[in-house]
């Protein structure tokens, strides 16, 4: 069994929500990718998303367009980014990773070349975000060695689209709170609400939802229809700049644990 | 090699052309991109709308363009004889205009009063701005902050205009970046606002809305070389940025077997180098700005930076329908360096009185190349793209002339 499903599977038996931090890997520090990835994990975090950077990040606000420039900036590539999943892996070999980007990095590696390194690095799922489910094709090879391709949803999809999307998703599906780039301020629950309903309404899948989650606040708001909340830009944002790997370990705590305890606390 | 029955066919109803093209963009913009297409797949081949689109060409462009023969260049040469396709000549002096009148129009068919648009050299965010001027149409240009640097009039000519510029300031700083960040603007205000793309890249169905539109060049140029000279031209040729004057040009004779297909791209300090923007002719297959093609990448993916002496050939991805037509060998992709087209622009102007842009000038120096090859009695026509005012500055710092 791939490890998000038996996470989710887990959160669910036992009444829990579930708490996703993304992170660019490589940023702030290289050097402290791995160690960064275990305090994400030691402040409760159920699955990491770890971002692989692109020079082109078309869906990203500011905030992780920066962290990609930084991380690029220091060199940091595909090889490095398995190897801290290997690294990681030898002392967590639960948490579920997933690698959140962009397509041309896939195309280029070659998608089944791809799905090689990361399945033997300890990935387990692949967020691709200029993949719609149209394009499913170019990605098949990831699938087929056993990732889990996570698919997205957004308030513009349409309920063909949705229902499609619903059908061939897997490991959970990512909603995308409001139309626009990661870390803008335009969360509305309510809205979120009834579409993750409809989402229910026709998958079994985990729904975790994501774009606008910056907080205890808005993660509790969230946790109370969603399988997971997604945090990204708050945290890369809080995370930017750290002094040392020590620092970034102590900002990813400080910032993650008050959301945990808020979402341990209101779990139905 | 050559197994393509019919070129008109294509896109297919996926965007795709072959392997190329597709719509590789964000959840968010599926919807809204389907939306368009559906409405432009109808406003295609709905005649008011294209008797629209063409009275705009007529009175307000000033179509159809002339063939030129540029007989003095031609004699200088010593070869073929070379013909020029002038869009040099239409308002606000290339072929970008074309597309902006049609998407413009589409924009309008939609309700859409907010426009945004990418801009390298300004070429495109002037034709945006002006359409937007004339239709009332609010009009907001992304443009990298290095570009804005090097393009101050066209900067200043977009706000004449009412254009709002905004800067932009991540990555490379350039073309690539202000795509980015058109798209961001999109992807944000989707309900309201129309994406005028200003090449044929992007995702399905721009590369195909803006080859409809440009393929007037084609058209126009495939009937006054049967009525001027009473055949179709032996070889063909434009310069290939994003690709929006090639396919423009090329489209029309994509089935005529007999006419060669030449598309040059920017070689810039010379391919060796690394120094380039040559995404067909050094690139490869992969995925940027929403749809598959040839791009200049690292091998981990990353797009790496391009040069060329044009800021509107300096582009690291490319129109998907030249990667088709590259792989199935229907055309053939060159490169033309910064030199031979700095040396093209100085003939043409001494030779025939034509200060033509620095990309088309790239398209000049394979014209000269293959004139140079072949007998007098052939014809090589070749895309003059835009005119060449926008560059004199560009062309006197690189020879040290204080102007």
């Amino acid at each position: 069994m791939n490890r998000i499903d038996r996470r989710f599977a887990h959160l669910k038996a036992n009444h829990r929500s579930g708490l996703i931090p993304f992170i660019t890997a490589g940023d702030p520090s290289p050097d402290g990718t791995v160690a960064l990835m275990h305090a994400l994990v030691a402040a409760g975090a159920d699955l990491i998303e770890l971002g692989v950077p692109f020079s082109d990040p078309m869906a990203d606000g500011p905030v992780i367009q920066h962290a990609s420039e930084r991380a690029l900036g220091k060199g940091v590539d595909l090889a490095h980014i398995f190897g801290w999943v290997r690294e990681f892996r030898r002392r967590d070999n639960d948490t579920p990773i997933v690698l959140m980007g962009y397509m041309n990095p896939v195309e280029i590696r070659g998608a089944a070349h791809f799905a090689r390194e990361a399945t033997a690095a300890g990935v387990d799922g692949v967020l691709l975000v200029d993949c719609p489910i149209e394009e499913y094709a170019s990605a098949a090879p990831l699938r087929d060695a056993g990732l889990r391709q996570i698919l997205l949803a957004a308030p513009t999809t349409t309920p063909a689209r949705l229902a499609r999307i619903c059908s061939a998703a897997q490991g959970f599906l990512y909603y995308v709170s409001f139309a626009g780039i990661t870390g803008a301020d335009r969360l509305d629950t309510n809205s979120v609400r009834d579409r993750v309903a409809t989402i229910r309404a026709q998958t079994q899948m985990p729904v975790a939802v994501g774009f606008g989650v910056r907080d205890a606040q808005s993660a509790t708001a969230i946790a109370g229809f969603a399988d997971a909340v997604i945090i990204g830009s708050a945290l890369v944002d809080r995370l930017a700049g750290a002094g040392s790997t020590e620092e970034a370990c102590a900002r990813a705590h400080a910032f993650l644990t008050p959301i945990r305890v808020a979402l341990d606390g209101t779990s139905p | 090699m050559n197994m393509i029955q019919d070129y008109f066919a294509y896109p297919d109803a996926r965007g795709r052309f072959g392997d190329y093209g597709g719509s590789y963009v964000a959840e968010t913009l599926v919807a809204p991109l389907a939306e368009l297409n559906t409405a432009y797949q109808a406003l295609r081949t709905d005649p008011a709308f294209i008797a629209e689109f063409e009275r705009d060409l007529k009175y307000y462009v000033g179509r159809p363009s002339p063939i030129y023969h540029a007989q003095h260049l031609s004699q200088r040469v010593g070869g073929a004889q070379i013909l020029l396709k002038r869009e040099d000549l239409n308002h606000t002096g290339a072929h970008k205009i074309n597309n902006t009148i049609g998407q413009a129009l589409v924009a309008r068919h939609r309700g859409k009063r907010r426009i945004i648009a990418e801009t390298g050299a300004g070429q495109h965010g002037v034709a945006t701005a002006t359409v937007c001027a004339r239709f009332g149409l609010d009009c907001i240009v992304y443009m990298g902050a290095i570009d804005i640097e090097r393009q101050k009039i066209n900067v200043y000519r977009m706000k004449l205009l009412g254009a709002d510029v905004v800067s932009v300031t991540s990555g490379s700083k350039t073309l690539k970046d202000a795509l980015n960040e058109a798209m961001r603007d999109w992807v944000t205000n989707v309900a309201d606002t129309f994406y005028i793309i200003g090449t044929v890249a992007g995702p399905h169905p721009y590369p195909q809305m803006v080859r409809d539109f440009n393929a007037v060049v084609g058209r126009e140029a495939h009937a006054q070389m049967l009525e001027q000279y009473g055949r179709l031209p032996d070889v063909i040729t434009a310069c290939v940025g994003g690709g929006s004057n090639a396919i423009g040009l090329f489209h029309a004779f994509l089935n005529d077997r007999d006419v060669a297909i030449v598309g040059v791209e920017a070689a810039g300090d010379g391919i060796a180098t690394g120094h380039h923007a040559a995404s067909l002719v050094a690139g490869r297959p992969g995925v940027l700005h929403g749809n598959r093609t040839y791009v200049l990448c690292d091998d981990d993916g990353q797009i790496t930076e391009t040069h060329s002496v044009s800021a509107g050939l300096d582009y690291p991805g490319v129109g998907p329908e030249h990667a088709f037509l590259k792989d199935s060998g229907r055309a053939t992709y060159v490169g033309i360096t910064d030199e031979e087209a700095l040396a093209a622009f100085h003939e043409l102007a001494r030779t025939e009185g034509i200060l033509a842009a620095l990309e088309s000038s790239h398209a000049v120096a394979q014209a000269m190349k293959l004139a140079r090859e072949l007998p007098k009695d052939k014809l090589v026509l070749c895309n003059l793209s835009g005119r060449g005012d926008k560059d004199v500055h560009t062309i006197a710092a690189r020879e040290r002339i204080v102007l």
